[in-house]
Parts: structure tokens; C-alpha cells; sequence
């Protein structure tokens, strides 16, 4: 979220909707919003609060409204028509940071410190999802869950947002230096540079010293058409190699020189950097060891070494220095990404940004070099519980790993040695093995019996063919379908709210701690609550519409009942003071 | 892991061994014992470096009544890091396992410009202007100067290692150059006097080739190293080129200009002593007179650079008369000056030797050989007694020194080049003389008959007779080991035709043919369609790297494999390569893969390392020849030819054929490692280039992949990625052993079978 603190913009002030509106400025900051009107005499002067503020709503780009900004306060509403759109979005996004800061500070959050961006999370997820929020007040604001219980089970939709925030962000494409050759259409004298934001935010994030050119001349000394003629000009000299003429140019045009001469700040950093490099690839520091190669002693010209024509090297940007620049560039890869319409905003970031990101890493590097130092193979062999992956044979590969995974899984066998190979009768032993385990053994935790699944399945597939049976042939058709709104909301809405608290409470056995006693019987009451409710509703439902309510209600109750059952049973034995902790029988 | 080799328990910090690992310590420790020098290859990747630290500390160690110093040469800085970090390594497991008797000191040296911490010093662009910095600020007048003179400036650091005195120590441990820097911030002494001083006390000492080969800093820097040493030199394959170089001087036209500002310069500072401290002057007059006494007892931060000729060769007598006045030296050496450039006014190509150079100065400048030979002492003597200290300023003369010098030193094993320009760029007007050694041995000798060990040692030494003769000397041991793979981890492939199925080579007639140019893209492009992570490619040279890279470019093919990757490329500016290269191991580490453009006999061949996922595939485009019309390389082959009965054409492929293997070597780190090598050559495909290649490489170069077109060669490197990227037992299973524990190890020296498993 890039947090601009304050944002100022013309904009008519309405009282209603009809009212054609004060004009004037209204300024945002993060605290309060102040609309004057540009006629000083005018009343409708504003300063108001966040805090009074409820919530906003605007009108949407592309429907035939006007750009409305909509606050809505305790007695009506603030009302204001920005000039355009942009101006909409810059000014609700400040709003809509202000709203949940307040709201983040009148929130209280019993048991756990939440960062600033996690809530705005969760507040932007109720904000968008109705249903979520409805939940949310019913189940929270009432007490009968805390807010971390409640999110708890939405860690899903949390870390979605999460990851959606920090997806994957593009990178430079690898092929700068090719995309701003000039083309030629071959019949007039002219060429062609393609020029996108893209391109532009490219040129800057490889040469620094276009980018400070860039800050530095526009709009002061030239504007940025004439700014990027310029430069690619510079471009075209360049690749006509013809160094004599780039000089030349150089000397006339100091403008023009920035771009022909070699990037200080690139040399600068390079000398900085190479500071930092690893030790065992620094040459630099190799090349201040050699005596030899004092200026003329050793052998000059002997046809292994090569001289470099060191004639105008100042002009003299090479094609392997660009790759090797490029290259660096595209591995670095993008510090930011903001929409790149305003290429004055994105060199003033990136400025910024270079700076921020200046720290050192010595540590690292000896940490590197001793890692680099040894030598694998000789060290004695890390006794990881399973084989590394092999493709030869995917299924010999598995069934030879079962048995690890079956005996790290059994906490019995911890004590005994783990192998990675194993053949595939060994395999077939180990499964023998621990299928005789359970034989004599049984399974330690026998979730559920034989016959109370069955009665279960066959109780629930009664309920269905009768239903069925009932409606008659159409199965898009359903009960809740028959029933009037109303009954059909508020039973959604019991049904909904009773499927959160069930996961709740199901979720909080074995009962082990305090909190968990604590929050079993909050949900407890709650449970019994919903289900007088859902009685409630049941009776008071006109005659003929009670069998299918009640057929819809009942399965709802089942549960809840098995839950009270299962609560009671549960406190019973747990206030009996038996060996057995949890809640097996 | 430990065990014990001949009695001697070596300590190895890791808990597997490679049993080429441990032949290569039996050969090393052999070699020790006798007291001799060796030449060891092993191919890359098998951990040479920790076994001859292992080997070597753990040597030591058992003989504490006469401990030996292991002084490590390497050729790049970076290398040196990465030695030391291994010697960390080793330095916490033998501490681990014996205790603080295991403890001993090593450290890194450089140069000042990697070592200085003083902020000021450091702002300086080059070394030469740090060295010249530090002297400013430290040489003993300016130090008696600002004793006197709060005003002038001087290094703190390098004051408070002086008052620290002998007091002044390091605490044993491992030191790179950055612990050395954090060090001496900490205390504020100045890391770069108090590692030179510590280098006479540490067990082992890690730095670069010319230090001890180049007779110009090893006479400041390892004048004190002790008998009882043992000199590594690792990654040893190009080391006759280091050696030549070291003794090579050449005068162009911007040395002769320089060298007159120096002399007026001097000429200005002696006039102006004359006027205000003529006893100076006099006292050095007396001194000279005296005899010889300018080395010896100089304070360290006065030593620059000592004389380029080797230390035996140096006379030990007065400076001749004619020399000794200040004013008189100056008149010869602008005479000597005057007769350079008079030289360098030449239209051809002219070839002289020694003898008949120093003669014609003799004749046409009137300075005769001793004369000369004591350029290089008088002008240091001059230069100190003028105190001068931005010795950056005056390194033209000194050049012009250094090349009198060793002119009137040397008669043989040398040659005098003079060229108006060079042949690959006649438009343009470069004349230059050069003074090239064509004797590699010269240079090394003093080593040879200093120390009682030498180690050479490198991945690719073959063939390895040939080093004994080039160098001169006669090793105890000579052996080159082969890799026990536990699986085909390298996969070389020469590849003679493009997708078009013409054939591709650099040779000169084909290099700019555009269907070269073409295929050679299309072979990187489909490769880097398949390869993961990083892809290296070396080309023959920058000339032809930069050509090669810009019609890609105009063709569009350099797009199109950008689209699989990125590229990086090495430029003749070290910082932008350095940085090219940090950014490539990033791209490959974030999975973004890369392509990186380098030259064969360049920085970046010479000591990156391209292990694991920074380097699958490596491409040699070519096959690295120098050029073969330099006439440098003409004389040199000439004296190899009459010298060591070495033919041209093997030398050349020799060398070709050493550089690509060096080249391509870089991929593999360890066993555990795999990658793919390509040489894109129809050449290679050729019995006798081919052969030169070192055993390791050959014995995995299958027939089938010996003539490849880009279509076979895709499908090959499909088929052994996928084949790579299957789990596998890393001990070689039930057949021969390549990883070995303890407990194999133990068992093989009882049963005395190690020599089953390497042959």
C-alpha cells in the first residue's frame, strides 16, 4: 500500500444528491478531512473527524455518474464530486486507510497484538464479504467467540490475501539492449526508437546516470520529449560505433555528453560493490598483488596477451559492458512496481529506493567462503530417514519409503533405526509387520463404530429420498425453495452461524487448558441458544409449511444435539476425575 | 579422520578420504623425507590442496625437533583465500584433536593496496599509488620529519606497530588478508608490516608466485625464510610463463617520456640538496666509495622494490666511479635514455641479443656492462638519499633501471625484441623494446638451491617430463595420478561440425566465416535450452570473443539464448569482471541459470573456479594457440628448440593444449560433482592435439564422442544429465573403492593393496 499521507483536490461539496454543490478543495489527511469552498462568504465550510465518519461509497468508473465520493456520517451524509476519477481513487483510498486506521484503534482486541496491515486484512475481508461479515457480528460482537477464535478458522482466507499480495512480481525482460534498436523502414532517412513506460523505467534501472540526467533536467531544463530525443540520439550515435563522432557531438552538446560518457555512478557503485564481492573471485585484489606486471616489466607483447586500442575509451561504451550491465539488472530485478504512466514519479522512487537498500553483508560472505571450502563428498554422510528422490523407478522409489513414513508416523517404533533403502520384500515384511500390529493390537483410537456409521448414512439417505419423493421430479428444486424469504433467510443464516460454531466447538476437544474448558462452554451456551431458536421457528411456522421446515431444521438440530450430548458426557467425566483425559471412551 | 603414513600420523579434516588423496601424500611424504623437489599431477577435483596441507602440517608435527615451514604459492589472491580457508578447516580439526599443541600461525601476504586499513592510503586508485601512500606516510625521513613536525603527517597504524616493537605479535591461528585487516584495526597496528614481520615466525605462509619468483619483491619479502622449508607451488602448470615474465622488461615510448621527467625531476632535487643539504649528498658519495651498503639494515618501510636481477648474480662491490656522483648518473642515464629512444625509432622488426646490445651502447652512448649492471643499486641509493617517496611517479625510470640492469647481467637465455607496432594492429604506431628471458629455469634456480623441498604440483602438468627440462631441475618424484571415478561425472566431447554438419574451428581461415560464427551460436543456444544453472564458455581470445559476441548480437542468436539465460562476460577491466562474476554465481544460485563469456589464458581461466551448479556444461570454443607470429614467441621457441631440443610445433600444441584443459578442468570440484566438457574443434579430433590432453580427460574421452555434430552432441548431453541426476553410492560400491573411511583405509594398509586400487 503506498501510504501517501494526504491528498488535495477540487471538488464540489453536496449536501444531498440533488444539490448542484459548493465548489472548492478538500484536503485529506489521515486524521480528519477539511473541504473549503473556494467562496470564503460560503457556510459550507467542513472539518471533520474520521472518527465521525461511518463508512464511504463512490460511484463507479464507467457508469454515467459523475465521480461522487459518498462519507456517510451519524445525522446523513458527505457528499463530493471530484473533477475526474484519478481524483476519486487517490482521495477514497487515503478515506478508506483513514476508516480503518480508526477503526483499528477502537477495535479492542483481547488477546492478541495484531500488526496494522493483518487488520486491514481481516477489515477489508469482512468489508468485502457480506455474508462473512453478518457471521462476524453475530458471532463475535455477541462474545460468543473471541475475534482470534473467530479468524482461527479463516486462516485460509487470510493467507490467500497474503499470497496474493506478495505473488510473484515480473521481472525486466532479458533483452533490453535489443528492444531500443533503432528500426529503419529503409526509404526515408529516419529512424525509429519504440519507446513504452516499461522501456523507460528499463533505461533508468540500467543507467543510473540517465535517471539522475533525468531528475535533474526535467521539467527544469527541458521537457521530457526533448529529454528522451536526446537521449536517443545519444543511443544512435552510440551504435554507429563511430567514436570520433560521439566525441564530437559530446564537445557541443553538454546535454548530449551525459549520455555518451560513462556512468560515474555506475563506477562508483562498481567500486563499492567489488568491496563486498566474494574473496575467492575478487581479481581486483589479485591484480594489486602482481609485481610483475609492474607498467612494462614482464613481457608486453608476446601474442597471449592483447592490447586494447585505448583511443577515446571515454566514448567507448562496449556491447559486453551493456550484457554484463543488463544482465545485473534483470537478476536484481524490480524494486518496484507501481504503474509507470508518470516517468518523473518512478525515477523519484527509484531514487528513494537505491538509497534504502545500501547495507552489508559481511557476515554472509565469510560464512560463504568457509561453506565453499569444503568439500561435500568427503564429509561423512547426513543419516536423513529417507533416500533421496529418484526417477528411475517412481513406484520402487515409494513403496520403499512407505515403510519409513509408517514407522516415523508410529512414535512406539521412534527408538528403532531408520534405513533408506529398502527392497521391495523388506517393504512387504514392514507391511506385514505392522498389519499383524494392528491385529493383535487394534487400532489405538477407534473413531467411530460399525453401527452408529451405519445408522448414521441410512438416517441421512432416508431424509434425502423422502424429500426427494416429495418435491417431486425437479432437482434444482429444494426445500428451503418453498419456504417464504424470510423463514428461508434467517434459517440460511442459523444454518451458517450453527456450521461455524459446531467447527468451533468440535475443534476445541480434547479439552487440555482452561481456555479451551472455557471457550466449551461459551459455545455450549451458544449451541443451546441457536437451537431454541431454531425450535422457535420450527412451532411458529404456519401449518403447512411446518413438515418442511421441520424436515430442514431437524438435521440442524441433530447436530447441535450431538453436541450438547456430547458436551454434557464430556463434563461429566471430566468433573468424575478419571485417568482418562481425553475424550475417548 | 586419522591414520598413519610411514609413522607419521596425519590428521585430515575429513571423515572419507579419496584413495588418490592418500597415494598423494605417500608420494608427498616421500619427498619430504629425501629432502628433494617433485612434480605431482592430479586431476582437479580430487582435493589436492587439503592433502598437501594435511600431509605437509601433519609432517611437521612429528618432527618437532626440526620443524619445517610450508611457504604456499598461489597464483591469484583469491586462491590464496581459498587456501586458507581449507587450512581453517584443517587448523580446528587438528586443534580438536590434539590440543593447543597443534596450534601454529599462518597467514596470508599481499601487497599493500589489499592489506593497508589506513583510510587515507586506501583512497588511492592502484597499488602503485597505496605503495607510494604508505611510503609518505612511513619512510623513515618523513617518520624523523614529523618527529619533529607535528604538521606532517604520518600512519598512526604504522606507529603504533613500531612502538609496539617486539611485542608486536600475531597469536597463532589461521589469518586470511580480512583477519589480518580486522586484526590490526583491532589493535591498530598496521596489518601489512606486522604480517612482512610474521612471516619469518609463521609455520606457513601463503602467497603469490612472484614473491618468491620475481627477484624485484622477493628480495624484500622472503630474504629470511629459512632452509628448512617446504615451497608449494600449486595450480603449477603455467609456471615457466611466470618465471620468463619475471625477468622480462619493456621500454615503450611513454617509459622513455616519463623516465625524462623523472631525471629532471631528480636533476631539479639535487640542485636544490646541493643549495640546502649538500652533505648529504657527499655522505652518500662516501658511502658509495665505501663499498656497497645499501641493503642490509634499511628500516621495512623504506625497502620498494629490490634489484630484478637474481640474487646470486649481483655483484657484492663498490658502485664503479663513474657512477658515483649524482650528477654523473644522472648524465648517463640520460644518455642511456637518449639511446632507447633513438632505438625505438625503428621501422622493422629488429632481433638482438644481450651482447651485442650492451655493445652498441658501449659504442654509441658510451656506458659500458658493469655500468649498467649497477643501474638499478645507484638509482635506489639516489632515490633514498633525495627522499623521494611518490615512487608511483617513478616507476619509468626505474623501469629503464630494471631493463640496464638485467641487460648488463644476463648474456644468455635472453633476447632484445624491438617492434614499431604490433603486427595484429599495424595501422597503428606502437613501437616498443623489449627485454625478453626465454629461460625459464633462470628464475626458479634460486629456489631450487634455497629450500630443501619443492612441490609442483597442479591438475594439469602433462606431459610431465616436459617440466623437468623446462625448469631445469631434477625431481626425487615425478608422477601423475589418475581419478577413480565412482561414476562418469565428466562427459568430454570434442564436437567437429555445427548443426549444419560443416566443421567449426578457429583456425585462422575459418574464424570469421560466418557459418563458424552461426554454428558456434547455435551449439550454445541449443545447449543452454538443456543445461541447468550455469554454462561456461571460453573462446580463444578477446579479440575474437568481442567479434564473435557482436555478430551474435547482429544475428540474433545472442537474443535467443538470453532467453534461457543470462549472459555475463569478462572484460579486460578487472572490477567489472569481478563483479560480472559475483552476479553469475548469484544467477546460478536463485536458479535463473547463466552464461558466462571468457577468454582461455584470461584472469578468470586462470583461478575461478566453476564447481557444482555454477558450471554444468563448459565449451571451449577453439583451441587456444598463442599467436603464433609474436616474435617473442619465435625466439622463445628458437631457444627451446636449441636449448632443450624441444620441437616448435610440440611446444605449441603443448601450451594450446594445457590451456584448454585448464580451461575445461574448472567444472569439477569433486567426485560428488559432475559436469560436461566440449571442446568445439574439428582440431581436437586430431591424434596429436588430442594426445596432450592430461590422462584424466582422455581416459573419459569415449570414442563415439570423438567427431560430434551439435545434434549428437544435445542428445549425449540429455542422456548424461539425466543419467548425472540419479542418486548413487558414493563409495563406488562393491567394485573399487573411490571414497574410503577409516575403516577402509585400515584395511588397505594391512593388507598392503593401495596399489590394486589406483592402477
Amino acid at each position: 500500500m503506498s501510504a501517501t499521507q494526504q491528498a488535495v483536490k477540487r471538488a464540489k461539496y453536496k449536501t444531498t444528491v440533488k444539490d448542484p454543490g459548493t465548489p472548492g478543495v478538500i484536503k485529506l489527511t489521515l486524521e480528519k478531512l477539511i473541504f473549503k469552498p473556494n467562496d470564503p462568504t460560503s457556510k459550507n465550510k467542513l472539518e471533520v473527524d474520521f472518527r465521525l465518519i461511518k463508512s464511504h461509497k463512490h460511484t463507479k468508473e464507467g457508469s454515467n455518474k459523475p465521480p461522487w465520493l459518498n462519507l456517510v456520517h451519524s445525522q446523513g451524509s458527505y457528499i463530493f464530486e471530484f473533477e475526474s476519477f484519478p481524483d476519486l481513487h487517490i482521495c477514497r483510498e487515503l478515506v478508506g486507510i483513514a476508516l480503518s486506521k480508526h477503526v483499528e484503534t477502537t477495535k479492542v482486541v483481547s488477546d492478541e497484538q495484531l500488526s496494522s496491515s493483518e487488520m486491514t486484512l481481516r477489515i477489508k475481508l469482512l468489508q468485502e464479504n457480506s455474508k462473512l461479515q453478518k457471521l462476524h457480528k453475530e458471532l463475535v460482537a455477541s462474545g460468543k467467540l473471541t475475534e482470534s477464535e473467530f479468524w482461527a478458522t479463516k486462516k485460509k482466507l487470510l493467507d490467500q490475501d497474503e499470497s496474493r499480495k506478495l505473488k510473484q512480481r515480473i521481472g525486466f525482460k532479458n533483452s533490453l539492449i535489443f528492444d531500443t534498436k533503432p528500426t529503419s523502414d529503409g526509404r526515408i532517412n529516419q529512424v525509429k526508437f519504440q519507446l513504452t513506460p516499461e522501456i523507460k523505467y528499463q533505461i533508468f534501472a540500467l543507467k543510473p546516470a540517465v535517471h539522475q540526467a533525468f531528475l535533474n533536467f526535467v521539467p527544469s531544463k527541458m521537457s521530457e520529449v526533448d529529454f528522451w530525443n536526446k537521449y536517443f540520439k545519444a543511443e544512435y550515435i552510440h551504435s554507429t560505433k563511430n567514436t570520433i563522432a560521439a566525441a564530437a557531438e559530446a564537445a557541443e552538446d553538454e546535454d548530449l555528453a551525459v549520455f555518451l560518457k560513462d556512468d560515474e555512478i555506475l563506477e562508483n557503485e562498481a567500486r563499492k560493490k567489488v568491496r563486498r564481492v566474494d574473496p575467492t573471485l575478487d581479481m581486483e585484489a589479485d591484480q594489486g598483488d602482481d609485481y610483475t606486471h609492474l607498467p612494462d616489466h614482464g613481457i608486453f607483447r608476446d601474442g597471449s596477451k592483447e592490447t586494447s586500442e585505448a583511443q577515446n575509451t571515454l566514448y567507448r561504451r562496449t556491447l559486453l559492458q551493456d550484457l554484463n550491465r543488463q544482465s545485473e539488472v534483470v537478476l536484481e530485478g524490480k524494486t518496484l512496481d507501481i504503474d509507470m504512466e508518470h516517468p518523473r514519479t518512478v525515477a523519484e522512487v527509484l531514487a528513494r529506493r537505491k538509497q534504502e537498500s545500501d547495507g552489508v553483508i559481511e557476515e554472509e560472505r565469510r560464512n560463504r567462503i568457509s561453506k565453499m571450502a569444503q568439500i561435500e563428498d568427503l564429509q561423512a554422510q547426513d543419516d536423513h530417514p529417507f533416500a533421496p528422490l529418484s526417477i528411475k523407478d517412481p513406484r520402487d522409489y515409494f513403496d520403499s519409503q512407505q515403510a519409513n513414513a509408517v514407522k516415523t508416523l508410529d512414535d512406539s517404533l521412534a527408538g528403532k533405526k531408520l534405513r533408506c533403502n529398502l527392497s521391495s520384500e523388506q517393504v512387504y515384511g514392514s507391511l506385514r509387520e505392522s498389519i499383524s500390529n494392528i491385529k493383535t493390537n487394534g487400532l489405538k483410537h477407534p473413531l467411530l463404530s460399525p453401527e452408529v456409521a451405519f445408522k448414521v448414512l441410512s438416517g441421512l439417505t432416508k431424509n434425502i429420498s423422502s424429500t426427494k419423493s416429495n418435491l417431486g421430479k425437479s432437482s434444482q428444486e429444494s426445500v428451503l425453495d418453498i419456504l417464504p424469504n424470510t423463514i428461508k433467510e434467517k434459517l440460511l443464516d442459523h444454518w451458517v452461524c450453527s456450521q461455524e460454531l459446531l467447527r468451533h466447538f468440535w475443534s476445541s476437544y480434547p479439552v487440555t487448558t482452561q481456555s479451551l474448558v472455557n471457550k466449551a462452554r461459551r459455545l455450549n451456551d451458544a449451541i443451546t441458544q441457536i437451537n431454541s431458536k431454531l425450535e422457535e421457528i420450527k412451532v411458529s411456522a404456519q401449518s403447512d409449511l411446518r413438515h418442511q421446515v421441520s424436515l430442514v431444521v431437524h438435521p440442524m438440530q441433530q447436530a447441535l444435539h450431538a453436541a450438547l450430548v456430547h458436551y454434557d458426557a464430556d463434563d461429566k467425566k471430566r468433573t468424575a476425575k478419571g485417568p482418562k483425559p481425553n475424550g475417548y471412551v | 579422520m586419522k591414520f598413519t603414513i610411514e609413522e607419521v600420523t596425519v590428521y585430515f579434516p575429513y571423515d572419507n578420504i579419496y584413495p588418490e588423496q592418500y597415494a598423494y601424500m605417500i608420494e608427498l611424504k616421500r619427498t619430504l623425507d629425501a629432502k628433494g623437489h617433485c612434480l605431482l599431477e592430479m586431476p582437479t577435483g580430487t582435493g589436492k590442496t587439503i592433502a598437501l596441507l594435511s600431509l605437509i602440517t601433519s609432517y611437521t608435527l612429528s618432527k618437532p625437533q626440526s620443524p619445517i615451514k610450508l611457504i604456499y604459492c598461489t597464483r591469484t589472491v583469491h586462491e590464496m583465500e581459498k587456501t586458507l580457508a581449507e587450512l581453517r578447516l584443517l587448523h580446528d580439526y587438528m586443534v580438536k584433536c590434539i590440543g593447543p599443541a597443534a596450534k601454529m600461525l599462518a597467514l596470508g601476504l599481499s601487497s599493500r593496496k589489499n592489506l593497508c586499513v589506513n583510510q587515507r592510503v586506501l583512497a588511492a586508485e592502484n597499488r602503485d599509488s597505496v605503495d607510494a601512500g604508505c611510503r609518505k606516510l612511513t619512510a623513515s625521513w618523513v617518520r624523523a620529519l614529523a618527529a619533529e613536525n607535528p604538521d606532517v603527517p604520518s600512519c598512526e597504524f604504522f606507529e603504533q606497530f613500531e612502538r609496539a616493537g617486539s611485542g608486536a605479535v600475531l597469536p597463532p591461528g589461521v589469518y586470511t588478508l580480512q583477519d589480518l585487516r580486522t586484526f590490526g584495526k583491532e589493535k591498530g597496528w598496521c596489518p601489512y608490516f606486522l604480517a612482512r614481520h610474521m612471516v619469518e615466525f609463521a609455520n606457513v605462509v601463503v602467497y603469490s608466485y612472484q614473491y618468491l619468483l620475481d627477484p624485484k619483491v622477493a628480495a624484500i619479502i622472503s630474504k629470511e625464510m629459512q632452509k628448512e622449508s617446504v615451497v608449494v607451488f600449486d595450480e603449477a602448470h603455467n609456471i615457466d610463463n611466470v618465471c620468463i615474465e619475471a625477468l622480462s622488461v619493456s621500454v615503450r615510448r611513454q617509459t622513455v617520456d616519463g623516465a625524462r621527467r623523472n631525471i629532471n625531476r631528480m636533476r631539479q632535487e639535487i640542485d636544490k640538496f646541493k643549495a640546502t643539504d649538500a652533505s648529504r649528498l657527499r655522505a652518500e658519495y662516501n658511502r658509495l666509495v665505501e663499498g656497497l651498503a645499501l641493503r642490509g639494515d634499511l628500516p621495512a618501510a623504506d625497502g620498494w622494490l629490490g634489484n630484478p636481477a637474481l640474487p646470486d648474480d649481483i655483484l657484492k662491490e663498490a658502485v664503479p666511479g663513474n657512477i658515483r656522483k649524482a650528477e654523473h648518473f644522472i648524465q648517463v642515464l640520460r644518455r642511456l635514455v637518449q639511446y632507447l629512444e633513438g632505438r625505438l625509432e625503428t621501422e622493422n622488426v629488429e632481433k638482438e641479443n644481450p651482447v651485442s646490445f650492451v655493445f652498441s651502447i658501449l659504442n654509441q652512448a658510451g656506458i659500458d656492462q658493469k655500468t649498467l649492471k649497477f643501474c638499478y643499486d645507484r638509482l635506489h641509493s639516489l632515490m633514498m638519499t633525495l627522499a623521494i617517496t611518490d615512487t608511483d611517479e617513478f616507476l619509468h625510470i626505474q623501469t629503464i633501471c630494471d631493463f640496464a640492469t638485467l641487460v648488463g647481467t644476463y648474456a644468455r637465455g635472453f633476447s632484445i625484441i624491438i617492434e614499431p607496432f604490433d603486427e595484429r594492429m599495424p595501422h597503428i604506431p606502437d613501437p616498443v623494446l623489449q627485454l625478453c628471458c626465454h629461460d625459464a629455469s633462470l628464475a626458479i634456480k634460486p629456489v631450487f638451491e634455497r629450500f630443501q623441498s619443492v612441490v609442483i604440483t597442479s591438475g594439469t602438468l602433462s606431459p610431465i617430463d616436459l617440466y623437468p627440462r623446462l625448469l631445469n631441475f631434477h625431481p626425487v618424484v615425478s608422477r601423475s595420478f589418475t581419478m577413480s571415478l565412482t561414476r562418469d561425472c565428466i562427459c568430454p566431447m570434442v564436437l567437429t561440425r555445427g548443426s549444419d554438419q560443416l566443421p567449426v574451428s578457429t583456425k585462422f581461415d575459418m574464424r570469421s566465416d560466418l557459418g563458424v560464427v552461426r554454428n558456434y551460436g547455435r551449439l550454445l543456444l541449443e545447449m543452454a535450452s538443456v543445461v541447468p544453472d550455469g554454462i561456461v564458455c571460453f573462446f580463444v581470445s578477446y579479440s575474437y570473443m568481442d567479434g564473435i559476441v557482436n555478430s551474435w548480437n547482429e544475428n540474433g542468436i545472442l537474443k535467443e539464448i538470453m532467453q534461457h539465460k543470462l549472459v555475463f562476460i569478462e572484460t579486460q577491466d578487472v572490477v567489472e569482471t569481478t563483479l560480472a562474476l559475483d552476479n553469475y554465481r548469484k544467477a546460478c544460485d536463485c536458479g535463473r541459470g547463466a552464461i558466462f563469456f571468457s577468454v582461455a589464458r584470461g584472469k578468470v581461466a586462470e583461478g575461478i573456479d566453476f564447481d557444482r551448479h555454477y558450471g554444468r556444461l563448459v565449451i571451449m570454443f577453439g583451441v587456444p594457440f598463442q599467436y603464433t607470429l609474436s616474435k617473442i614467441l619465435l625466439a622463445r621457441l628458437e631457444y627451446l628448440r636449441e636449448t632443450f631440443q624441444i620441437k616448435e610445433g610440440d611446444f605449441l600444441t603443448f601450451d594450446a593444449l594445457r590451456q584448454a584443459a585448464q580451461c575445461v578442468g574448472r567444472v569439477i570440484r569433486s567426485k560428488a560433482d559432475y559436469g560436461m566438457m566440449i571442446f568445439a574443434d574439428k582440431r581436437y579430433s586430431r591424434h596429436d592435439k588430442r594426445s596432450k590432453l592430461p590422462g584424466w580427460i582422455l581416459s573419459h574421452l569415449r570414442d563415439a564422442n570423438l567427431n560430434l555434430s551439435t545434434d549428437m552432441a544435445l542428445h549425449i548431453a540429455r542422456e548424461f544429465l539425466r543419467k548425472m541426476a540419479q542418486p548413487y553410492d558414493k563409495t563406488g560400491g562393491t567394485g573399487r573403492k573411490t571414497l574410503l573411511s577409516q575403516e577402509d583405509l585400515e584395511k588397505i594398509v594391512f593388507e598392503g593393496s593401495m596399489n590394486d586400487m589406483l592402477y
